[in-house]
């Protein structure tokens, strides 16, 4: 049976028969990979926590007939502990790992893989609000699949310079000519804030008003909420 | 692919949770070659167990009546309340005889990913039953992995208004692991040793 051995990030997981999972991971070279964890809901499992969701872990995987098997894994980044500890980081990574999931159904990439882990660990030492950290991670997953939105150009005619409305889905900033009747105006403030967290200037992004983060947050779901297919549904239980 | 009904059967089983194509293919060829297995007894608990059983009104347990027989006994303790995901936990703590309380059956485990929030689980019954200031202890029970743990933090979160001792199992209990698999001496030693969170 062939075997390989790649890190990965655990997305997911299922119950599977009396005491097994299957766990659904994004690996740094093998793409989206679905495998079996044999015992692992047995309280003497070998695995312990290590194949629970929002865990980095050096695997090795046997290839199956029809699902692979897990048959080791060595923790290399234990965030789920402290991303449950606090409510709100919880639903933020949820949204997360459903994120990546669905950005890396045909093929995953080391891109994909390296921006959840970063934003995972992030989020798991509190090191910026749970809903910006998150925020953040939408826009940029969303780019590296290719649904960059508009920010300093219109997404129509590609005039150069901040506009006045943002449409999901014309995706991004239109300008005055091009933006259809009662498009939804968006204020300087929020455009700044998006182009902020889509470079990853977090000084610049924290800076910004209560008001002006939940608007982005509000542009952001929706987002990608309508350039994912059949959305997401754990973006509907974030706690913000 | 099989012929009409069979097919059909598979289908059904496959429908089961943690049952596979191929378990389900075993469990109908079963069905259809074991000559001593009894399929009308099958059927008809299968049919029985969708009428009788139901949910307690209380707590949420697995039930013939209109409450179950945890929440009929006069000689629990009505001071505490242990918070569980599923009704089998509530067998589990049972057979380590270590909780003489009553049981609040969430019926599941908060997963955004599932599409599961805090209004798709019992909560709000829970909130409801801590409202006459009997009940001076809840313990929160949910499973040591994941998504149990996240469970126990918001509801820690929710209860923390309250003026209510809230404890959570000890950590003896391996973390990824489902409760119900927790053998009766390291539950009860959880149950001994449960820390007060909130
Ligand atoms: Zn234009
Ligand atoms: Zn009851």
């Amino acid at each position: 049976m062939p075997v390989y051995r790649d890190e990965g990030v655990v997305l997911r997981t299922q119950k599977l028969g009396e005491a097994d999972r299957i766990v659904t991971l994004l690996t740094r070279s093998h793409g989206k990979i679905r495998a079996v964890a044999k015992g692992v809901r047995r309280t003497a499992s070998k695995f312990g926590a290590r194949l629970e969701p929002f865990m980095v872990a050096d695997v090795q995987i046997y290839e199956g007939r029809s699902l692979d098997i897990i048959s080791q894994a060595e923790s290399l980044g234990s965030y789920g502990a402290n991303i449950v500890d606090d409510y709100p980081r919880y639903t933020a990574a949820s949204v997360m790992v459903e994120t990546a999931d669905k950005v890396t159904e045909s093929e995953g990439s080391p891109q994909q893989y390296l921006l959840l882990v970063g934003a995972l660990r992030s989020l798991s030492r509190n090191e910026h609000a749970p809903s910006l950290t998150l925020d953040s991670y939408l826009l940029r997953a969303l780019s590296m699949a290719g649904w960059a939105p508009s920010i300093d150009f219109c997404a129509k005619c590609g005039t150069e310079g901040i506009h006045g409305s943002f449409v999901v889905q014309l995706g991004g900033m239109l300008c005055e000519k091009c933006a259809p009747v009662g498009a939804a105006r968006i204020d300087a403030a929020t455009v700044d804030l998006l182009d902020a967290l889509l470079r990853g200037d977090w000084d610049r992004a924290e800076a910004h008003t209560a008001v002006t983060l939940s608007r982005g947050s509000g542009i952001i779901s929706a987002y990608a909420q309508y350039h994912l297919e059949r959305g997401l549904r754990s973006m509907e239980h974030v706690a913000r | 692919m099989y012929e009409g009904i069979v097919q059909e059967l598979i289908d059904e089983l496959g429908r089961l949770p943690g049952i596979g194509p191929k378990s389900a293919q075993r469990i109908a060829f079963h069905i259809l070659q074991t000559e001593s297995f009894d399929v009308s007894r099958l059927a008809s608990v299968l049919v029985e167990v969708r009428e009788k059983v139901r949910f307690c009104e209380i707590c949420g347990n697995v039930t013939q009546e209109v409450t179950c027989s945890i929440c009929r006994d006069p000689r629990r303790d009505a001071t505490s309340i242990c918070v569980v995901e599923e009704a089998k936990d509530v067998v589990a703590i049972e057979r380590t005889r270590e909780f003489k309380g009553f049981y609040h059956v969430l019926g599941g485990a908060i997963s955004p990913i599932d599409g599961i929030g805090p209004d798709n689980l019992r909560i709000r019954q829970l909130m409801t039953r801590l409202a006459d200031n009997t009940v001076q202890e809840v313990i929160i029970a949910t499973d040591p992995n994941l998504e149990g743990e996240a469970t126990a933090t918001y509801l820690t979160r929710l209860l923390s208004s309250l003026e209510i001792k809230v404890t959570r199992l000890a950590s003896g209990l391996p973390v990824g692991g489902d409760l119900e698999y927790a053998d009766e001496v390291t539950l009860g030693r959880a149950f001994e040793g449960r820390r007060t969170v909130s």
